[in-house]
């Protein structure tokens, strides 16, 4: 089942919380939503799980409109809001069972269902124990179990791995990569290299306009900030300004804790190795490192959502 | 329905992991004792046997405690987000509220069970109107419900509990009290419209074990109005542009 968001805007008084967005999501697919705190990411997914209307523009979950048919569409959501709220004082078992039952799943598959996402999200240890004593990580998967209790055909997860260790984000990475093979995954986070490791698509958002979409791969070949070089070079008079002069440079920057070396970033990669050797050459500087960074998923986000 | 049950179920079973249940069950049954059988409007004193002290006191301690059963109720859940769990799971807005409704009202029904005894003892004490004793139970659930549904509406607009305590106790003392005083100061058409909005009228007129349609029109009015009103409250997020 898909998810199809058209020209979907919120305001919240005269403020444009998310301003005219429209993107798919498709079956087995995992998209990552990525935006700076506050550009509308949380809003756009409370909107798709029916919690809140659109000021205008439309979802559509499947064939359904969330504006119309809202009780059609919350049974084939499984939703973890942000903070991941929980009643902290019921038991892990008495919770699951309780949102099945609100979930309509049937009464006679209740305890299976409950059995099989305790299992799925490890929770076995602690079933029995009440949600208030449980650490964060463990929170965390009750609220990916009650999301997953009802067999959703769409997981909307807004930021699934806050508060959790290494160890753990893994686990719930390799969790939502198993179970977005089948279903359709639109999940929030700011830690990019899980999106990277996990999510088939990236959206990022930004003052509620979205600012790219694609792979992160496609992203990476994008951005115009494409080559960077960390650079040592030894010699006399303003480097750094005749490095700034050099065609095709974007940015020279040195490094805080390496102050003899610098981050040079450029529009060409092997033109301008040459250009820099060239100009070393010229000025008799002696080129001491030239290593070509990796540009990361981390530079692609601070590219576009920054200025 | 079996949505409703179970957000019913959960609210009651928060009252007793809470021990809300116990205190309100110890509170109730001692208070109401008290006033019936050694205070000085207790039976022994009067020597008839009536359960009109017990009503009498009972119209007070529901009045004072039910707000403080419905203050968490939306305000707690708006508080922690846990609403947004709640009301984006398959149920609707309404289903929640009425939910909640009856999670209080089935606390107030094992309550006023346990103030049968009273009731029995009396019975075997001397000569009782059953048919008014019945009328007055009749009256207590009915004041019950309007009193939750004011609570559960207060709790609707606020995330703060104790500001839904307070609304509730605002809003009721009007129809408990200030209302009453209102008609009796008041003249002619307004008279008796106060009179008519009065919860004492009401209650007074059923624990003579008089059954009158007004009666009954009165509370559940009050309620459906109230639980209506914080299905309201709760929709309004979905308001485009609120």
């Amino acid at each position: 089942m898909d998810i199809s968001v058209k020209s979907l805007s919120k305001n919240y008084g005269t403020q444009k919380a998310v301003d005219n967005i429209s993107f798919e999501v498709k079956t087995g697919e995992i998209v990552g939503f990525l935006g700076p705190n506050g550009a509308g990411k949380t809003t756009t997914m409370k909107m798709i799980t029916a919690y809140m209307s659109p000021s205008s523009g439309t979802v559509k979950v499947g064939d359904y409109d969330v504006n119309e048919d809202a009780e059609t569409i919350k049974p084939l959501i499984g939703y973890l809001p942000e903070n991941n709220p929980l009643y902290l004082e019921m038991p892990v078992l008495e919770y699951l069972s309780f949102v099945a039952d609100i979930q309509g799943v049937k009464k006679t598959d209740i305890p299976s269902r409950v059995r099989l996402v305790v299992d799925s999200c490890g929770l076995n240890r602690e079933k029995h124990k009440k949600i208030q004593e449980l650490s964060k990580g463990y929170r965390q998967r009750v609220g990916l179990a009650q999301a997953l209790i009802h067999d959703p055909d769409i997981l909307v997860l807004d930021e699934p791995t806050t508060g959790l260790d290494p160890n753990q984000i893994v686990e719930i990475r390799n969790l939502i990569r198993k179970i977005g093979k089948e279903k359709t995954v639109l999940l929030s986070t700011h830690i990019l290299p899980e999106v990277e490791a996990t999510c088939d698509r990236i959206l990022i958002i930004k003052d509620g306009k979205i600012v790219a979409d694609g792979t992160a791969q496609s992203l990476k070949n994008r951005s115009r900030a494409k080559y960077t070089f960390k650079v040592m070079i030894k010699g006399e008079g303003n480097i750094a300004s005749e490095l700034r002069s050099l065609e095709g440079v974007i940015g020279v920057e040195y490094l805080p804790n390496e102050p003899e070396k610098a981050i040079i970033t450029a529009e060409e990669d092997l033109p301008f190795r040459e250009r820099i050797f060239n100009y070393c050459v010229e000025k008799g500087h002696l080129l001491l490192e030239m290593t070509p960074e990796i540009q990361s998923l981390e530079d692609i986000f601070r590219d576009l959502t920054l200025n | 329905m079996r949505k409703i049950w179970s957000i019913a179920k959960r609210e009651f079973s928060t009252y007793l992991d809470s021990l809300v249940a116990y205190i309100l069950l110890v509170v109730f049954v001692g208070i109401t004792g008290i006033f019936t059988w050694i205070s000085f409007t207790d039976v022994f004193f009067t020597n008839i046997a009536s359960m009109e002290p017990f009503f009498g006191i009972s119209y007070w301690v529901l009045f004072l405690f039910i707000p403080a059963l419905t203050m968490r109720m939306l305000a707690e859940e708006k508080r922690t987000g846990t609403l947004e769990v709640l009301l984006t799971r398959a149920v609707t807005d309404w289903q929640v509220v009425f939910g909640k409704f009856l999670g209080a009202m089935i606390l107030i029904l094992v309550a006023l069970a346990f103030s049968l005894p009273w009731y029995l003892s009396i019975a075997y004490l001397g000569p009782v109107d059953h048919g008014a004793i019945i009328a007055g139970y009749v009256g207590l659930i009915l004041m019950s419900a309007m009193y939750i549904s004011i609570g559960i509406f207060t709790s609707s607009f606020t995330d703060n509990q104790i500001v839904a305590f307070l609304t509730a106790l605002v809003i009721g003392i009007f129809f408990h009290w200030i209302f009453e005083l209102v008609s009796n100061i008041g003249k002619g058409v307004w008279k008796e419209f106060f009179y008519f909005l009065s919860t004492k009228t009401h209650i007074d007129s059923m624990t003579r074990g008089v059954f009158d349609a007004r009666d009954l029109v009165f509370f559940l009015s009050i309620t459906v109005f109230g639980l209506y009103m914080a299905e309201v409250q709760l929709a309004k997020r979905n308001i485009a542009d609120a």
